[in-house]
């Protein structure tokens, strides 16, 4: 398949691109982060993406979505990083959606028109410690009578606060499990936290949380597989929204090099600035390459499909990276200020570096694969 | 199934049966890379086989059209069979400055006669040619150069010098940028000719490199004859047909590093330094530069498929060949950094079987030509910031 988008997702691209810029340009991000907004996402918005269709991309049409693929996820992922509208795109559409296509009782599933409406948000709660480490979960889940008792803490939880059920990944005597909890189950404490690029996640703790076996997402010990599925795909939408954001902040600078005089010429016209800027947006190509292939790779179901999102996010959380530092460097005082967005993206890449495996965890991932 | 699975099925299976054995697995010396030519010399009877059986099948050059000896495939067939020559492990049929700029070039501006009489002898690696282009007057500055093309009504004749012309003493023509017109600006006064190297008045000397090789040539044209049919586009125009071709030439340097089939970086590590009980390479500092570099090298060929579909789909800047050109140079000569840098001592040798004398060392010296040939990498910069990016000045 040609590593180029079909006339149809270039349509959606258009259409998630016109519905960002207009409803939730980065003014709607300072309107949330400023007032202090209680949820700290718009609810109004979310119902609107939902009608979109845009909540609902990878559920099945049977279950109230769109039925599209990865590449599809990845096309609103990335005009969201654009953007850098708070949304509960990746916790409740991409993970929380995936683990419920893969694994879900019909009961479960139940969820899924309600999350592709916009009505409900899920989130996945994975990380424990600072960095993200999925082998290492620590969480415990003990059989008890016909269900099971939670032990742990849960941090990075997307939009936790104000999610409507949460799958918690735990550890079960032979391998992970994962489960469907509703966070005012007693033992279970939510804690928001407001993080540095104004965007939410969760710290969730449990402490000996009773759940009935029906919590049970798939099959016991058998979480794995979904959850990877489910980080898999997170990965390759993490990589779009940073290839997205780490654009978006270097075309603003190309307009700030082109605009800005000093030594009465346009800075952009010192070859200085001139070679950053091509190395740049080599680097910012080379990315997109590897986020289309990782999204196309899933769709296609490929073997190496986990690998190719490594490479796409260890790739474009680099990438993005030196975008969010040329922007601020080339925009010289004004990038520092609060007033002009470039420092925004440069906050957003940080988190969105940090979500599912930095460079250093992928990059851990391909060595590994290639046997040294 | 599919058009394309029975595709790759019967290519498969015709592989399996014509790919001789000696031309599977990675290229272990120069000797082993297929150049062609009148005075090609093989390695073994299997590297001329598989020379002359992928020629006579055009996919030496699988893209072009099978009226003039290529292979006619769609562009995913020739990814069916570069991935099923992959597989195989199989050695390149053909390395070709024909197949790679002098080519794609015809296929644009040559007339129906000139394609006719070149490319099929291209395809089938009969003819090897050499590119005249760089002079000692003119490197980044390409369009100063002075090589003086005079008219003698039927046939000009040429004077000057040309340097770093790859192989020139091993080529039998070259394609040649001459100034036609000395009066006009100097982009406006270049003619694109061709002609043999057997000429009366060619005379070429080996440049010895840092890597103690010579790839390289000065090449002399004194009173050169060359017969007027052999201008390929337009009288005074050839800096059109220049640029295009050099739009090739930098996706295949840049492409270079990664079609290369050399053993993996993280397995010369591994065989030179050693595992621990968690499998990892001993040298973890190493190990986390080469890790960085593979995501780099992956995600690089990604992008070499995508900038490759794109053009097909005619979705992309012609100038995106100084992306790759100017990414993949400086990543091979990282690559090959690393390569240093895991062979240690031992990759110091200059000389010796043990060393096939000094492959790695002179290997790693040669890539250092890669961020220069066919444009420094600050002139593809410059490129990209003029004509992609449109950076005001540039």
């Amino acid at each position: 398949m040609p590593l180029i988008l079909t006339d149809e997702q270039t349509m959606l691209k258009g259409a998630a691109d016109g519905f960002l810029s207009e409803r939730a340009p980065i003014a709607h991000l300072r309107n949330l982060r400023d007032s202090r907004d209680p949820d700290g996402v718009s609810r109004e918005l979310w119902a609107a993406f939902g009608e979109m269709g845009f909540a609902g991309v990878v559920i099945p049409e049977a279950d109230g979505g769109s039925g599209l693929g990865a590449v599809e996820a990845g096309v609103i992922a990335e005009s969201l990083g654009r953007t850098l509208t708070p949304s509960p795109f990746l916790g409740s559409s991409v993970l929380a959606a995936t683990v419920l296509t893969q694994a879900g009782s019909d009961a479960q599933k139940a969820w899924l028109p309600r999350i592709a409406s916009g009505e409900a948000i899920l989130s996945l709660a994975v990380d424990e410690g600072p960095k993200h480490a999925p082998a290492r979960i620590a969480a415990t889940a003990r059989r008890q009578g016909n269900g099971f008792v939670l032990n742990g803490a849960k941090g990075f939880v997307l939009d936790g606060h104000v999610a409507d059920a949460l799958i918690v990944a735990a550890k079960t005597d032979g391998g992970l499990t994962l489960f469907l909890i509703d966070p005012k189950t007693d033992g279970v404490e939510v804690e928001r936290t407001v993080m540095v690029d104004a965007h939410n996640a969760a710290r969730v703790t449990m402490t000996d949380v009773r759940v009935d076996a029906d919590a049970v997402i798939g099959a016991v010990d058998g979480g794995e597989a979904p959850l990877t599925a489910a980080l898999n795909l997170g990965r390759a939408c993490a990589a779009a929204s940073l290839v997205g954001a780490g654009d978006q902040a270097f075309q603003i600078t190309l307009e700030y090099l082109r605009a800005r005089k000093q030594f009465g010429k346009a800075i952009g016209e010192f070859q200085a600035l001139q070679h950053r800027a091509a190395h740049l947006f080599t680097e910012i190509e080379i990315a997109q390459a590897a986020v289309l292939a990782a999204l196309q790779a899933l769709d296609a179901g490929r073997e190496d499909a986990g690998l190719v999102a490594s490479v796409a996010k260890a790739k474009a959380g680099r990438v993005a990276e030196l975008a969010v530092q040329e922007a601020v460097q080339m925009h010289g005082g004004v990038g520092m200020t609060d007033e002009f967005d470039v420092g925004l993206y440069m906050k957003r890449v940080r988190v969105l570096n940090e979500l599912l495996g930095d460079a250093a965890f992928h990059q851990e991932a391909l060595a590994r694969s290639q046997g040294f | 199934m599919s058009e394309l699975d029975d595709f790759r099925a019967s290519t498969r299976q015709w592989l399996e049966a014509n790919c001789p054995p000696e031309v599977r697995g990675p290229v272990r010396s120069e000797d082993e890379v297929i150049w062609g030519g009148r005075k090609a010399v093989f390695a073994t009877p299997g590297h001329e086989r598989w020379l002359k059986v992928m020629g006579e099948r055009g996919w030496t050059a699988p893209e072009w059209p099978v009226e003039y000896g290529g292979g006619g495939l769609s562009r995913e067939q020739a990814k069916v069979l570069a991935q099923e020559l992959a597989r195989l492990g199989a050695q390149p049929a053909l390395n070709s400055f024909g197949v790679w700029m002098l080519g794609p070039a015809l296929l644009k501006f040559g007339t129906e006669e000139q394609k006719k009489r070149f490319l099929p002898p291209i395809v089938r690696g009969e003819i090897r040619w050499c590119q005249g282009y760089s002079e000692p007057g003119a490197g980044s500055d390409l369009a100063g150069l002075q090589t003086r093309a005079e008219d003698r009504g039927d046939h000009w004749v040429v004077n000057g010098q040309k340097v770093w012309t790859s192989y020139a003493d091993k080529a039998d023509w070259i394609f040649c940028l001459v100034r036609t017109d000395p009066e006009a600006p100097k982009h406006l006064g270049i003619s694109f000719v061709l002609f043999d190297m057997a000429t009366p008045g060619v005379t070429t000397r080996p440049i010895t490199l840092i890597s103690g090789k010579s790839p390289f040539c000065e090449t002399f044209f004194d009173d050169v004859r060359v017969e007027k049919e052999n201008l390929v586009g337009e009288l005074n125009r050839g800096w059109d047909v220049a640029k295009h071709l050099l739009a090739h030439e930098r996706t295949m340097i840049g492409a270079m590093g990664e079609i290369g089939g050399g053993r993996p970086l993280g397995q010369v590590a591994t065989g030179a330094i050693g595992v621990g009980d968690d499998g990892r390479l001993l040298d973890p500092m190493l190990r986390a530069r080469i890790a960085e570099l593979e995501v780099d090298a992956a995600a690089f060929r990604l992008a070499l498929e995508r900038t490759g579909d794109r053009m097909k789909a005619k979705q992309a800047h012609p100038a995106l060949a100084s992306m790759l050109k100017y990414y993949g140079s400086e990543l091979n000569k990282r690559r090959h950094e690393l390569l240093m840098a895991a062979g240690g001592s031992d990759a110091l040798e200059w000389e010796g079987e043990r060393s096939r004398d000094g492959a790695m060392a002179r290997d790693w010296l040669r890539t250092k030509a890669n961020s220069i040939e066919g444009g420094t990498s600050e002139i593809q910069l410059n490129i990209l910031a003029k004509h992609v990016l449109q950076l005001p000045g540039a």
